[in-house]
């Protein structure tokens, strides 16, 4: 039953409303239909093809390209390069705010990394733009590339992540390392690793005099339209983009990388409409990625198993032209209860695309090696690695001190483990086996996210049919936000959801913010409480000061609205509807917008994450080493749930993340040339089906007063984090080796017999 | 794209004259050569279809016992003919074990054969790839080169070739039937991939122009469906080339091994039928140690091309296995995960 409570009690106590039912995606059946457009689907009339020429050099500067030849080609129309394109109003080199990433426009001939964009051929078909692109046959001047962990000085990173310090610390470590009786020094990699969205970054343009449309999946709309106002000199009013479907970002459509430029500029060249897709395969550079770590943990604990300290450092790259680092060693920050805790990290430049956000950026590296040297401690100190870990449990925050604003983690370990059946496991390595003969080994992970805020806002209306209308430029990645949006939105006007009419993916609308940091629901959802919420409130004063209505005289405080009627609190006998209402007003349509921010009293006061428990079993062959992966059990605690079945997704995608960060993905470099070789998805490998076992998810009940109006955290990062490490643990317990390099590799495995 | 000539010709006698012209490659299914047009690794003038020839695509038992597989019978409906699975197993096996459903209702048994390396450099046209340009050298040799052969290779070219099918086709003395400029003419497919030499350009025995037009299985290799399997490891439970694979079939007589056939896959430019192990399996009870004696002589001449050194001792652990699963008998139904070492394991429907 909605109902909307315009009293001082929080929205998180209100139960059995739109917020809560496992609906089924409402864009479901465009999609499987086909009916949903992605941007790649639209071809405006008159448009052309442009295609990408990359570098096949990590390093160095285009000598020349055969732009004539690509001409000649039959079918293309131009060729833009540094010396033939449009000027930008900004030198995309400049950094006009701490989240504008550099980026190759063409602005010069330098090669950064392999597979930079060099040339745009824009033709007539794709067929005759691809041909073109090879035809330019570009030679180069080549430099020796910088690669790998190793590639040259390293430097302390003035930030790590978005704007965290590059170290911090809290007691001291070293006096906390000497007193220890059990001490683990161990140091894991963990390898660069691509977000392979099914869908490739794609952008339709169109221009009229300056006036400039565009198709394109972004995860961020407003932030991308201001990025293109400034590069092309127009008014943000004069720029409609469109991207009501991603199908998938994982932080690779979050910010506006250069491709998308291009394409814009290559519509201006050529004065037609035109689309750029990126291929597969070039998408390993100017697209983002997840930057490779080497991490070393050095952790104590006194002879009852308590951590004495916990030291994590961190080493991973940037690009040669910009700063983006990987906080791994923050991950370190929230979990156990080391009195003395130091994280750190350090940098080398190499020649690759800049890394950049990839699903749970920091906390993805950070928990693989911190869960497996939690594990490594547990095993030192001869303790189950439950236990450990709960005679380790932070009461507050270990980093800070403070008080976590709602923390469900114990009762995650207590259903997890008892779902999975954790109390039967072995405490010794390589003891358990299936009738097959196969090892079968349990372990753990826990999970961590913060629970973040941005800022967005919302346009609600109540329309004279008494229907709702909800605008917020919010964004569908996949994870369900046309659904779980509009349940909010529901709720927010005391309206059905099929009541409401719910707008967004279109940067006309109301600005989101970023679909990022497992923020979106919460800080959009936030935004449309609150403007549903102030809509309401103006009906009320309508209703409440006319003394036609039932309602006059009952004040704000007095009325509840309730499937578009408002009720009187104390008497709900007199109602009235808001069609009524509006009738009575002569009004066509009431609005009023909300926003939705993160509360900096609380943030102060409070450590706010949301947390899990992740067990998993894998089987390993004894002679051959090769793993699979048999069961998981996540259970998470992540405060209100919006869509109790488009959570479990997010969780379950999650998970299988994690299992391929454990036992599969990693892309492939050339130490000598920099070339990624394995930039397609038959040899970058991630989990197939078959790789896929059943999967488990409880969702904890947990109550946040202190995140959000709603109590919302994220779910769309956690469910990597400790599941990663709960699948490296269980290697370990099936076979006794401990791997510590990711992804675990057959030849590791094959040493015992 | 590059531009090219697209012919579908109507008769094997036309599709060979068109495509004894230089430049002109024939295009079964197209999952191999389209991807390999589409990164320029192949730039071919004219591609000759053969998709529409009549009469290739049949399963044909032969008066003599044998069986006539047409080229262009899909690896799927090969693998799902019942009387062909019950009499090759181990075949049906392999063929269920590569790729993915989607590819394999596609390719083509005549595609399959003769599908190109997946070394990435041989992918990478920025690198330099003997068997790509004849003379340029081989990447592969300093770098990334864990998957690459333990057999067989040279200084020239370490590449595997990367068919499962192949592998008990090998080791069941499998025959190709080619028609060429010169007629019809079959050899055994032991003899159709070349080892790299001085000349990896060179892949296989085929003569510009030559088609295969079948796959034949001689009378005695139904003799060893009791005793049949496929084993394959790979980095993923499916959808995954081989890092190793063994084919094994075994005829067992009175308690004893009558004949043992035994090849692998995936440790050199062809499928590598171990005639050593076999013979020392002739004869003797099928036991462990003898399976351990057979796994040590299938690698005997074994080394490192590379950064892999573990799929020699892979290599033997997968001989031995494949061997005693063999022996164990092959198994009433085809297991889910084909050709897994997880084939028992719940959970997957199919692979
Ligand atoms: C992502 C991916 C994963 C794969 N995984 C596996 C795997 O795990 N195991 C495995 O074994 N395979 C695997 N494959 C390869 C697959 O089996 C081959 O692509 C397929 O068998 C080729 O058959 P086709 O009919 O498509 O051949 P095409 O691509 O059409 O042709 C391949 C080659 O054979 C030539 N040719 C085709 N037919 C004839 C003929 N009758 N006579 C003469 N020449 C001919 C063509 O000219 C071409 O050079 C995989 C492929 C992909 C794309
Ligand atoms: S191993 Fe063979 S295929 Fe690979 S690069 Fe060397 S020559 Fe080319």
């Amino acid at each position: 039953m909605p109902e909307l409570n315009l009293t001082s009690a929080p929205a998180h106590l209100r139960h059995g409303s739109n917020i809560g039912q496992p609906l089924t995606r409402r864009d479901g059946i465009l999609k499987v239909t086909g009916h949903a457009t992605y941007a790649a689907d639209n071809h405006p009339p008159g448009m052309l093809f442009a295609v990408i020429a990359v570098s096949r050099i990590a390093h160095g500067r285009v000598t020349s390209l055969d732009v004539a030849a690509a001409k000649r080609h039959p079918g293309v129309v131009d060729v833009m390069t540094p010396d033939h394109k449009p000027q930008l109003a900004i030198d995309p080199e400049i950094k006009t705010n701490p989240f504008v990433f550099r980026m190759e426009a063409l602005q010069s001939n330098e090669v950064r990394y392999a597979n930079q964009p060099i040339a745009v051929v824009i033709a007539e078909t794709l067929e005759a733009a691809t041909e073109g692109a090879v035809l330019l046959a570009p030679r180069y001047e080549t430099l020796p590339p910088l690669v790998g962990l190793d590639a040259g000085e390293s430097f302390v990173p003035p930030v790590v992540g978005v704007g965290n310090p590059s170290e911090h610390h809290r007691g001291d470590v070293e006096a906390g390392l000497a007193s220890a009786e059990k001490r683990i020094d161990a140091t894991y990699e963990t390898p660069p690793q691509y977000h392979n969205a099914m869908e490739p970054h794609a952008i339709v343009v169109q221009w009229d005099g300056d006036s400039l449309s565009v198709d394109m999946p972004t995860q961020g709309l407003k932030l991308s339209l201001a990025r293109i106002a400034e590069l092309f000199g127009i008014a943000h009013d004069k720029i409609h983009i469109r991207s009501p479907f991603l199908g998938g970002g994982f932080g690779s459509k979050g910010l506006m990388g250069g491709p998308p430029v291009l394409g814009i500029m290559a519509a201006k060249l050529v004065g037609r409409p035109v689309k750029l897709v990126l291929r597969r395969e070039q998408m390993y550079g100017p697209v983002g990625h997840r930057a490779p770590t080497r991490q070393r943990l050095r952790i104590g604990a006194d002879g009852a198993g308590r951590l004495t300290a916990l030291d994590h450092h961190a080493r991973t790259v940037s690009s040669t032209f910009d700063d983006f680092y990987e906080p791994a060693a923050d991950a370190s920050h929230t979990l156990y209860a080391a009195p003395a805790i130091r994280t750190s990290h350090d940098a080398v430049r190499v020649n690759t695309g800049t890394p950049l956000f990839m699903r749970a950026p920091g906390e993805a590296t950070g928990s693989i090696a911190l869960e497996s040297a939690i594990d490594e401690m547990a095993w030192a100190c001869g303790m189950d690695p439950l236990a450990f870990r709960l005679k380790n449990y932070a009461e507050r925050e270990p980093i800070s001190g403070k008080p976590f604003s709602s923390k469900a983690l114990r009762a995650c370990y207590e259903q997890g483990a008892a779902r999975f059946g954790w109390a039967k496991r072995s405490l010794q390595p390589r003891r358990m086996r299936d009738d097959d003969g196969l090892l079968v080994g349990w372990g753990l992970g826990t999970a961590t996210f913060p629970a973040l805020m941005f800022q967005a806002d919302a346009r609600a209306a109540i329309r004279r049919d008494g229907s709702g209308v909800m605008e917020i430029g919010a964004h569908d990645m996949g994870q369900g936000a046309w659904t779980a949006l509009a349940q909010i939105a529901a709720d927010a006007v005391g309206l059905d959801i099929d009541r409401v009419a719910f707008k967004a993916g279109t940067s006309d609308l109301p600005d989101a913010g970023i679909a990022g940091g497992s923020a979106h629901t919460a800080t959009a959802g936030a935004a449309i409480h609150s403007a549903g919420a102030a809509v309401i409130a103006k009906l009320a004063d309508l209703a409440t000061n006319d003394e036609r209505s039932p309602l006059f005289g009952a004040g704000n405080a007095g009325v509840i609205a309730r499937e578009g009627r408002l009720i009187r609190r104390d008497d709900e006998s007199r109602s009235e509807s808001y069609a009524e209402i509006l009738a009575r007003a002569g009004l066509a349509e009431i609005e009023a917008r909300g926003t939705g921010a993160p509360n900096p009293a609380a943030m102060e006061e409070y450590a706010m994450h949301a947390h899990g428990a992740v067990f998993a079993e894998v089987k390993v062959d004894p002679e051959l080493g090769q793993v699979r992966v048999s069961r998981m059990v996540g259970a998470f605690a992540a405060g209100r749930i919006v869509n109790p079945l488009m959570v479990q997704s997010q969780l379950f995608g999650g998970m299988i993340w994690g299992l391929s960060f454990a036992l599969h993905e990693e892309a492939i470099t050339d130490r000598r040339t920099g070339r990624i070789m394995n930039a397609n998805l038959g040899e970058y490998h991630v989990p197939v089906n078959a790789d896929v076992p059943p999967l488990d998810v409880i969702t904890v009940e947990e109550h946040d007063p202190h995140v959000n109006a709603l109590g919302i955290k994220g779910v769309g990062e956690i469910g990597i984090t400790g599941s990663a490490g709960a699948v490296a643990n269980a290697v370990w317990h099936a076979t006794g080796v401990r791997v510590r390099k990711f992804p675990i590799r057959i030849e590791e495995l094959l040493t015992q017999r | 794209m590059k531009q090219f000539d697209y012919v579908r010709p109507a008769t094997v006698t036309e599709a060979v004259a068109a495509a004894a012209q230089p430049g002109a490659v024939y295009l079964a299914a197209g999952t191999n050569l389209l991807d390999l047009m589409k990164g320029n690794i192949s730039r071919p003038d004219r591609l000759v279809d053969v998709t529409h020839l009549e009469g290739l695509d049949g399963i044909e038992r032969l008066a003599d016992g044998g069986l006539r597989i047409g080229a262009l019978v899909s690896n799927a409906d090969l693998a799902h003919d019942a009387d062909f699975a019950r009499s090759y197993p181990a075949v049906a096996e392999a063929l269920l074990s590569g790729a993915s459903a989607q590819l394999r209702n596609a390719a083509t048994v005549g595609g399959n054969l003769l599908q190109r390396t997946r070394c990435a450099y041989f992918y990478d046209t920025a690198s330099r790839c003997n068997k790509r340009e004849a003379g340029s050298g081989c990447d592969a040799r300093d770098d990334e080169n864990r998957g690459h052969a333990v057999l067989g290779w040279s200084e020239n070219c370490i590449a595997t070739h990367p068919s499962d099918f192949c592998v008990p086709l090998v080791a069941l003395d499998a025959v190709v039937e080619i028609e060429g400029r010169n007629g019809r003419r079959e050899i055994a497919l032991e003899a159709l991939h070349r080892l790299p030499g001085d000349a990896p350009e060179r892949e296989s025995a085929l003569e510009p122009g030559d088609l295969i037009v079948a796959v034949r299985l001689p009378p005695a290799a139904s003799g060893f469906a009791a005793h049949a399997r496929y084993l394959k490891v790979r980095e993923r439970t499916s959808y995954a080339f081989a890092i190793v694979s063994a084919a094994a079939a075994l005829r067992i007589e009175g308690g004893r091994i009558a004949e043992a056939r035994l090849a692998l896959g995936g440790v050199a430019a062809k499928p590598w039928r171990a005639r050593a192990a076999e013979d020392v399996l002739r004869g003797v009870a099928p036991t462990a140690d003898a399976f351990q004696e057979a796994a040590w002589r299938a690698l005997t001449d074994a080394k490192p091309s590379g950064d892999n050194a573990f799929k020699i001792e892979l290599a033997r652990r997968i001989v031995a296995r494949a061997l005693s699963l063999a022996a164990a008998g092959t198994p009433a139904r085809l297991p889910a995960l084909p050709a897994s070492l997880f084939a028992s394991t719940s959970g997957a429907i199919h692979a």
